[in-house]
């Protein structure tokens, strides 16, 4: 009994309960009818509706912009924040992950006041400046960390090589940056498909993403539907996270060649 | 060198701006008795009065969601770390793959998003014919906080001596001794750093409480919000609280993050 090993077995019940069992039934009702039966139709109901398809499509539009901004925005600031000659306090690295402990509702709530007393109406473009707002600390955090951790002797070693700092930037620190750009994305993609309440209120219910139809059937006691939708998303995440595996996989391989 | 010194400064308080004008007009705007948020009729610490004496139209819906915020937090955070910190030990004494295994599960509650998991739960305590309330919540929260306690303690794990525990036993300490004595002081800022993960995330999720809390009016303050906002009036009294909370928890950084160089010479 004092083998520690089955310390983790309380853990293991745990997930098998609250995480495993829970994805299992999300799998049984997408493929169930109200009654309880074997039924295709949630999922075809999915693909045949125009309106589920499109703000599937829209959602995972606004969800690439998203990401996209966040990258291009979030990775000179966390590059700024990680380069001891451009940043030496740590303090402004708190600044950027501190407007996260206030409550996310309330500072979109803020957001799209501000926007509507600068007489900017509420749509697709405050949508994406929002989700960016609210996003953009899950993007820096993890690229400051990697970096942070890089050895830069790779980097000192490549301009001692005569590499421009424009190709030490390109061949060496981008490269090995990637994998916090990767948990970056993981962290901003899929959430930003499935925000509800962000994007309802950045757009004054004007734009719907697909995080919202989820919610609205599930509130509206129409499971089968909003778990078969649940499953759609489930798969998408299913498949960028085995592409980001296999890309990290190359990543370690060729860190050892 | 100089010029890429100012330009990058010049980014990074043009970024910050952007990213505190939300919390800044929130803060201003708590000091006028106005009902909507955008809208100044003069200085007024009324809101402030109000949120103290109790004295405003919901006053019990929002304290009682504060209320329930911080101890679904504190007992999540709490349960979690405790759980997280035994089962990242186990875990490090795992064959291989069981170790696989065991990452593979801890990692699908952080790749999956909120509604996810929120989702998942909710057609877990239908099936299983569980009143929804506080307690499934609170095993919901617990749900996705585990999981970073578990990745906050793995590293201090292999930082420690792994004959040292059977060392105690050796020289007479029951597990539980070798427990407490030996590998909680070893593993604590492992345990901290995932107990303040937990409760930050805890504090400021929506969705999966949303989906959790059933139909017996529960609230947290996001779903306060939430259905506040829906309603279309936000209740004003939300300005100051919002200061407030912001304010503690910039005193509370500040601190500790002045603390730091000192705990670290000695």
């Amino acid at each position: 009994m004092n083998k520690r090993s089955t310390w983790a077995l309380p853990y293991f019940i745990f997930l098998v309960l609250f995480v495993v069992l829970p994805l299992v039934l999300v799998v049984i009702y997408s493929f169930q009818d109200n009654s309880g039966h074997f039924t295709l139709a949630n999922i075809g109901k999915f693909f045949s509706d125009k309106d589920s398809l499109a703000t599937f499509a829209l959602s995972i539009e606004v969800a690439l912009e998203n990401t996209a901004l966040c990258i291009l925005i979030g990775y000179p600031a966390a590059y700024i924040l990680a380069d001891k000659n451009l940043n030496r306090s740590a303090v402004t690295v708190v600044l950027f992950i501190l407007p996260m402990w206030v409550n996310a509702l309330m500072r979109t709530l803020a957001t799209a006041e501000l926007f509507t007393m600068a007489g900017v109406a509420l749509g697709k473009g405050t949508l994406l400046f929002g989700m960016c707002y609210d996003y953009l600390p899950f993007m820096i955090y993890p690229i400051y960390n990697q970096l942070n951790k890089m050895d830069k002797s790779y980097a000192e070693a490549a301009q001692d090589l005569g590499a421009t700092p424009g190709e030490v930037f390109r061949k060496v620190t981008l490269p090995l940056s990637m994998p916090g750009v990767w948990s970056g994305v993981m962290m901003v993609f899929m959430p930003t498909v499935s925000t509800f309440a962000i994007s309802e209120f950045l757009t004054n219910n004007k734009i719907k993403l697909f995080g919202t139809i989820i919610q609205e059937n599930i509130n509206n006691s129409m499971w089968n539907y909003g778990a078969a939708l649940s499953l759609i998303m489930l798969v998408i995440i299913g498949i960028t996270t085995f592409l980001q595996g296999s890309d990290s996989q190359e990543d370690a391989v060729g860190g050892t060649v | 060198m100089k010029a890429s010194r100012i330009l990058s400064r010049i980014y990074i308080w043009v970024l910050l701006i952007v990213l505190y004008a939300p919390i800044v007009f929130i803060a201003v705007f708590s000091f006028t008795e106005a009902k909507s948020l955008g809208n100044w009729t003069g200085f007024s610490l009324d809101l402030y009065k109000n949120l103290f004496t109790g004295s405003m139209q919901n006053s019990s819906g929002l304290l009682s969601a504060v209320k329930n915020t911080l101890l679904i937090a504190l007992i999540a955070s709490t349960v979690a770390t405790f759980l997280g910190t035994l089962a990242a030990v186990g875990v490090s004494r795992l064959k291989p793959r069981n170790r696989q295994v065991m990452s593979f599960l801890n990692n699908i509650p952080m790749i999956n998003p909120d509604i996810i998991t929120g989702v998942s739960l909710f057609l877990l305590f239908v099936f299983l014919h569980i009143l929804q309330g506080y307690t499934t919540v609170v095993l919901a929260h617990i749900t996705f906080c585990t999981p970073y306690v578990v990745l906050n303690v793995m590293p201090k794990l292999s930082q420690l001596n792994p004959n040292i525990y059977e060392a105690a036993l050796d020289l007479g300490a029951t597990p539980m001794q070798a427990l407490r004595k030996v590998l909680v002081p070893a593993l604590r800022p492992g345990m901290i750093s995932g107990f303040i993960l937990s409760f930050t995330m805890s504090l400021d999720d929506f969705a999966v409480t949303f989906f959790t809390r059933g139909t017996i009016g529960l609230d947290t303050l996001s779903t306060y919000i939430y259905a506040d906002a829906r309603k279309g009036g936000l209740t004003p009294e939300l300005k100051p609280l919002m200061t407030i909370i912001f304010l503690v928890i910039l005193v509370v950084l500040l601190i500790i993050n002045t603390r730091k160089p000192k705990t670290t010479q000695q």
